[in-house]
């Protein structure tokens, strides 16, 4: 398990960065943390001809607070600098949530936040938790840039809308409004591995306890993260009443995800799987947003 | 043509200069151009923990990093922490509570557990579990290794 | 008197240079000039080869030569069986189809080599396998057990008739009269899938040859090194004095290892002699899953027939064993299966039939447990289907049933692995039960804490059950033991290790005759070049085999010592002890030799010799049982279920162990620990998954799963009870499987019990939440 040969860069600016990418073309790919791509190579799944790797590229890693109060992360920020960070825990805690369900320790300290979103593997925590806060993907090429939303980035299962010249530079994570709780649940098979199917929760409840906004993302069971519009529809302006949890959760499980049959799990235990997680996480964000 | 690259790196103390081909993993870097073969090669896609080493103070899969990408790092392996006359407290602590048997894997749990203590002085069995989780033993069941991590802590809070 | 260490937990010899990164594996070998391996494998399960294009492989820079079928010529053959046929059995059939080295005409297993690639390194022997082009007809694959036999099945062997690799029948006593007489006759299909045994550390081999000497020495993380060099010798017209075969540290072998005559071994040694270059090859975790053996997957038929009390008076039990898609080591696996299926109750008529079969599947041969799983799941299963439909107490419907502590020895009337009638040396299976029951508050759990638990909605199940552990078979093995001039002790034995702490336990067999300290013994296993008769590490017998040895060769040692001292000392042997390193008077201890003066001493260089006498302080002894020592024990576990997702947590895990005389208790117990990690493995995660067209769907552990850390119970609770073996003077008995036996049996038991709402039923090993979820819903009607 010896990966095959390759070209190799190792820009120490973006700009370099850029310049590598765009000289390479199709053939050129780029090493973020390295923790989905290596073993893929190491299998001789993956066989890229050149690889740019950022990892010497100090000014893509960081953490800047937003002037409307959210997070600017470079691209090549490890995910256990995101999961750590005490001013994202404090105001964004299902970030450090939702990260501490990305394999292990070992594996969060080289991963990327960046990488991990280029990479829109559809079992991925961070895809999905960039979609649950709505997150904007800067985007660059040589000379220009521009801004994807979350929701337009991933278009299929290991898809995005990078082109091969262009590098994810940073991820926008906006502020959260006040009020407002998340809840992660997963059923895998063990602890660090693959979801059979997850559930991401976002909850902004108004001073009278009825729901402001409600976001809940279903990942693992589709080709990409799937954002729930029936969660929306039902319990926005409402009370989120254990009936209507219940109901949002047999709706989204029956007709907002397309789990398959896998080694692990049947499509239909899947999908049960989904209405039992989102009635989890629904009732748990509601209950942390009351607090 | 094989390309290849300078690198400088510390390992266990020492720096080493040397040039390798890209694709060259750091595993095989450590055990077989630095002939540090402590650390061991288990799966070869980041999932047995066989190969963990700590680079630049935090505990990592050395089979799933290229060597080039370790260029300007520092690295510890097994061969830092004890030797067999004066074993650091965690080695001590795996002899003291049986906690190997093939001993294959014991190098990368005892790096990710020295990596682990360094910021959890006193940690509780359910913790312990979580932190050496991503390390696989197949001869111990692991309650040993809890056990092991356990007096190792207390006799780190001792030693310190 | 000297202080004991046998029978004592002893902190392991092994330990420091193994923490410290020291020890030497089989991979930190590099030699001046190595050359490494590859193997280019078949994708397809079942194909014709009918070309194979290596050209542009071997035009790769750093490629030294690649290698097909048509490069070895006679050496393409079937390889010589591991383990002898049934002939022992009456009526048993068999068809031996042994392992081929490399494919000429027809792939029979994905995985199996098509060339060999040796270059100057695996980066480069892994990039000519991408430039080899087969050329491949496929055939369909012979993956189910019971189509495979259907007439006009594409048959994996086309020399045969079909696909059934041996049939063997036994029977005590008469089935058909004893389910005449009962009152309830339970039958059900019970499924056993496939796992592997996953050792840390991959197989590998390295092979030098020095032309000079006209020498060969291999390194190999084998668990049968003398049966690797003798077939290596007598392959190649060699001496067996000609081959030294050397047992590096190993990490884990759990059954796989003990193969030879597989293709690496066969065909490197070749091309180490044809090169001149020493030649390594460390398997890679995909080839493992892929090449290496692996086990348990069988289809039972089996009937229950009790009476209305309980009592079970018959058992019948047909079963399908996959043999994979050849069959060097015969039927070790159902052999096992069928001894171990009634071991423990005393059930007058049991009728069992093994229909093995061939599949395009790997070969199968013992993982840990060796069939001896597959025979408990079986039974315990059906005692469980048998208490339902008489809605009895799982634990009391065992209770009447087992054997008697004073029946010993109980003979079976099964013919084992070993080829002679299974005989129950000892044991106490009644204490063992009562101990669990006791440890797990069995009553009170029954009483209170279940149905409370139920009440409140939560899904608490319990599972008790017992089992027999058949180890420590023969043929034999035997040890040398050598008092250096140093005063310390050198044990060399046959017997390799893999982690078993032979390096210790083996001393304290030693050191308890000698009077040593336990750390002046040094243990060599596994080294041809240091004792070179042995049959392996298998089936639980290295400490209860090779460790008989090494008592008996270290009493001689003590005799000769003793009788020596005598003359030095002049005092008679009687009168003499060996305490610390020294033969003393044991009335007059400053009156004393060292051990270190004897053995010199015991080698004169000059002067004279007693005719008849041996030189040196040494000794030579050997040990064959007549027939297997037998542990047993009972297990009990608690799960707590989510029945929304099916998760399950262990709550409690209580086991009950009978090893005889234990050498070194801290030792067993980290055995059994490592075995029952393994036992929940195969109740609940680890599946090897081909799929209809014999593809591997499990290849890496993002597939396989192993379980971890946080899938184990906090905390295993055990007990031991002490019945030693009359087979050996020290009453040992084997330990190396307990763990994985009992434990899908218990499993499924408890969840059962967890799930009890639903009615549903269990028949099947190897779950998930999510195969639970589909029983679930079909118990329910949904």
């Amino acid at each position: 398990m010896k990966p095959a040969p390759f070209e190799y860069y190792a820009p120490k600016t973006a700009e370099e960065a850029l310049q590598n990418l765009t000289d390479l073309g199709y053939s050129g790919k780029v090493l973020a943390g390295g923790q989905s791509l290596i073993p893929a190579m190491n299998f001789r799944m993956a066989r890229p001809s050149a690889l740019v790797d950022l990892n010497k590229v100090a000014e893509l890693a960081y953490i800047k607070p937003t002037a409307e109060g959210g997070f600017a992360i470079g691209t090549m920020t490890r995910d256990n600098v995101v999961e750590h960070d005490a001013s994202i825990r404090q105001k964004m805690p299902i970030v450090a949530e939702t990260i501490g369900y990305i394999a292990h320790p070992q594996i969060r300290a080289r991963g990327t936040f960046g990488g991990a979103e280029a990479h829109a593997d559809p079992a991925a925590q961070i895809p999905a938790l960039c979609m649950l806060l709505n997150a904007k993907m800067l985007v660059k090429r040589k000379g220009s840039e521009r801004w994807v939303n979350a929701e337009d980035f991933i278009v299929g299962p290991f898809m995005t809308v990078l082109e091969p010249e262009e590098l994810l530079a940073e991820v926008v994570l906006p502020p959260l409004a006040p009020r407002t709780a998340g809840s992660y649940k997963q059923v895998s098979r063990q602890r660090g591995g693959y979801a059979q199917a997850a559930t991401i929760s976002l909850v902004s409840l108004d001073d009278r306890n009825k729901v402001k906004d409600v976001r809940c993302v279903l990942f693992s069971v589709g080709e990409t993260p799937i954002l729930s519009k029936y969660a929306a529809k039902v319990l926005v302006g409402n009370d989120a009443t254990t009936e209507a949890i219940a109901d949002v959760a047999a709706y989204v499980a029956k007709n907002e995800c397309d789990p398959g049959t896998d080694l692990h799990g049947t499509a239909e235990y899947r999908r049960q799987m989904v209405e039992v997680l989102v009635g989890r996480s629904l009732t748990e964000a509601v209950a942390r947003a009351k607090k | 043509m094989t390309q290849l690259v300078k690198i400088n790196l510390t390992v266990n103390g020492v720096q080493y200069e040397r040039e390798v081909e890209p694709r060259l993993l750091l595993s095989d870097f450590i055990r077989h151009d630095l002939h540090l073969t402590g650390t061991h090669v288990g799966c070869e896609h980041g999932l047995c923990g066989a190969c963990t080493i700590i680079l630049d103070g935090q505990s990592v899969r050395s089979c799933i990093m290229f060597a080039v990408m370790a260029d300007g790092s520092t690295i510890e392996t097994v061969e830092s922490l004890g030797t067999p006359d004066h074993l650091h407290p965690v080695q001590e602590a795996f002899m003291e509570k049986h906690a190997l048997q093939c001993g294959f894997c014991t190098p990368g749990f005892l790096m990710t557990i020295v990596d682990y203590l360094g910021d959890n002085k006193n940690p509780t069995d359910e913790e312990i579990r979580e932190a050496i989780d991503g390390n696989f033993c197949r001869c111990t069941g692991y309650e040993n290794i809890v056990e092991a991590v356990k007096l190792a802590a207390q006799k780190m809070a001792a030693h310190s | 008197m000297a202080e004991r260490v046998f029978h004592k937990s002893i902190l392991r010899n092994e330990d420091p240079q193994i923490l410290a990164g020291k020890a030497q594996y089989l991979d930190d070998i590099e030699l001046p000039g190595m050359l490494y391996a590859a193997f280019k494998r078949s994708d397809y399960a079942h194909a014709r080869l009918k070309s194979i294009d290596v050209s542009e492989a071997k035009a790769l820079p750093g490629v030294i030569g690649v290698y097909t079928a048509e490069d070895f010529g006679d050496l393409v053959k079937p390889g010589p069986l591991q383990v002898p046929p049934p002939t022992a059995i009456k009526g048993a059939t068999y068809a031996s189809r042994t392992i081929m080295p490399i494919v000429k005409d027809k792939v029979r297993y994905s995985g199996e080599p098509v060339a060999v690639v040796i270059a100057e390194s695996r980066y480069i022997a892994e990039d000519a396998c991408d430039y080899i082009y087969p050329d491949f007809e496929p055939l369909d694959a012979v993956i189910d057990l019971e189509k495979a036999l259907e007439p006009g099945a594409v048959l994996v062997h086309e020399d045969l008739p079909s696909n059934e690799a041996a049939h063997v029948i036994q029977e005590r006593g008469n089935y058909a009269e004893a389910a005449a007489k009962a009152d309830l006759i339970v039958k059900k299909k019970i499924y056993v899938d496939r796992v592997a045994a996953v050792a840390l550390e991959n197989r590998g081999i390295v092979v030098n040859w020095d032309d000079k000497a006209q020498m060969m020495t291999i390194w190999c993380s084998t668990q049968s090194p003398v049966t690797l060099r003798n077939a290596t010798a007598t392959r190649m017209g060699l001496f067996e004095n000609q081959v030294r075969v050397i047992t590096p540290f190993t990490g884990g072998g759990f059954g796989p290892k003990i193969n030879t005559s597989m293709p690496d071994d066969v065909l490197l040694t070749e091309l180490a002699v044809r090169l001149k270059r020493p030649i390594k090859w460390y398997e890679d975790r995909r080839e493992n899953f892929m090449a290496t053996t692996s086990e348990r997957d069988q289809v039972h038929y089996a009937e229950i027939a009790v009476t209305k009390a309980g009592e079970i008076l018959g058992f019948k039990d047909v079963f399908y064993h996959n043999s994979g898609a050849y069959d060097s080591y015969m039927m070790t696996v159902p052999l096992n299966t069928q001894t171990h299926t009634v071991s423990n109750y005393k059930i007058p008529s049991f009728y069992t039939e093994i229909i093995m079969v061939f599949t395009n599947e790997m070969v199968v041969t013992p993982v840990r447990g060796a069939g001896r799983p597959q025979g408990v799941f079986v039974m315990e299963r059906m005692i469980d289907a048998a208490a339902r439909e008489l809605k009895m107490d799982v634990a009391e419907i065992r209770r009447i049933n087992l054997i008697q502590p004073d029946a010993y020895p109980v003979s079976t009337g099964i013919i084992g692995q070993d080829f002679v009638e299974g005989v129950l040396d000892s044991g106490d299976y009644p204490t063992a039960l009562n101990k669990v029951m006791e440890m797990i508050d069995y009553k009170n759990f029954r009483e209170v804490i279940q149905p409370k638990a139920r009440a409140e909605g939560r899904h608490l199940g319990l599972g008790i059950c017992t089992f027999t552990e058949g180890t420590g078979v023969g043929p034999y093995e035997g040890a040398k033991i050598t008092v250096g001039g140093n005063g310390k002790v050198s044990v060399a034995t046959g017997v390799s290790s893999q982690g078993q702490a032979h390096y210790t336990t083996f001393a304290q067999i030693a050191a308890e005759q000698l009077g040593v300290e336990v750390k002046d013994v040094k243990v060599t296993t596994g080294d041809t070049g240091a004792f070179a008769w042995g049959a392996g590490t298998f089936a639980s017998r290295g400490a209860t085999v090779a460790g008989t040895a090494i008592h008996l060769a270290a009493v001689k040692v003590k005799d000769k010592a003793l009788k020596l001292a005598s003359q030095f000392l002049n005092t008679p042997e009687s009168e003499l002890e060996l305490v610390g390193g020294f033969v003393q008077v044991a009335d007059l201890p400053d009156k004393k030799i060292s051990l270190g003066d004897l053995a010199s001493k015991a080698n004169p260089m000059r002067g004279t010799f007693p005719p008849g006498a041996e030189p040196g302080l040494e000794a030579v002894a050997y040990y064959g049982p007549p027939y297997g020592a037998t542990g047993a024990g009972c297990m009990a576990m608690i799960l707590d279920v989510d029945a929304q997702t099916m998760k399950p947590k262990i709550e409690r895990l209580v086991m009950v162990h009978d090893v005889g005389t234990p050498i070194n208790p801290m030792v067993v117990e980290g055995q059994v620990h490592g075995g029952i990690q393994m036992g929940i493995g195969n109740a609940f995660y680890e599946k090897i998954h081909y799929d209809e067209t014999g593809q591997l769907l499990t290849a890496s552990f993002m597939d396989y799963l192993f379980p971890q850390a946080t899938d184990m119970p906090s905390h295993i609770e055990m007990d031991h009870i002490e019945n030693p073996s009359p087979l050996n003077p020290l009453g040992i008995k084997g330990v190396g499987e307990a763990g994985a036996i009992p434990t899908p049996a218990v499993f499924n038991q408890a969840l059962e019990d967890a799930l009890y709402d639903t009615g549903v039923e269990l028949m099947e090993s190897n779950l998930s939440p999510s195969k639970v979820y589909t029983y679930v819903q079909k118990a329910k009607g949904a």
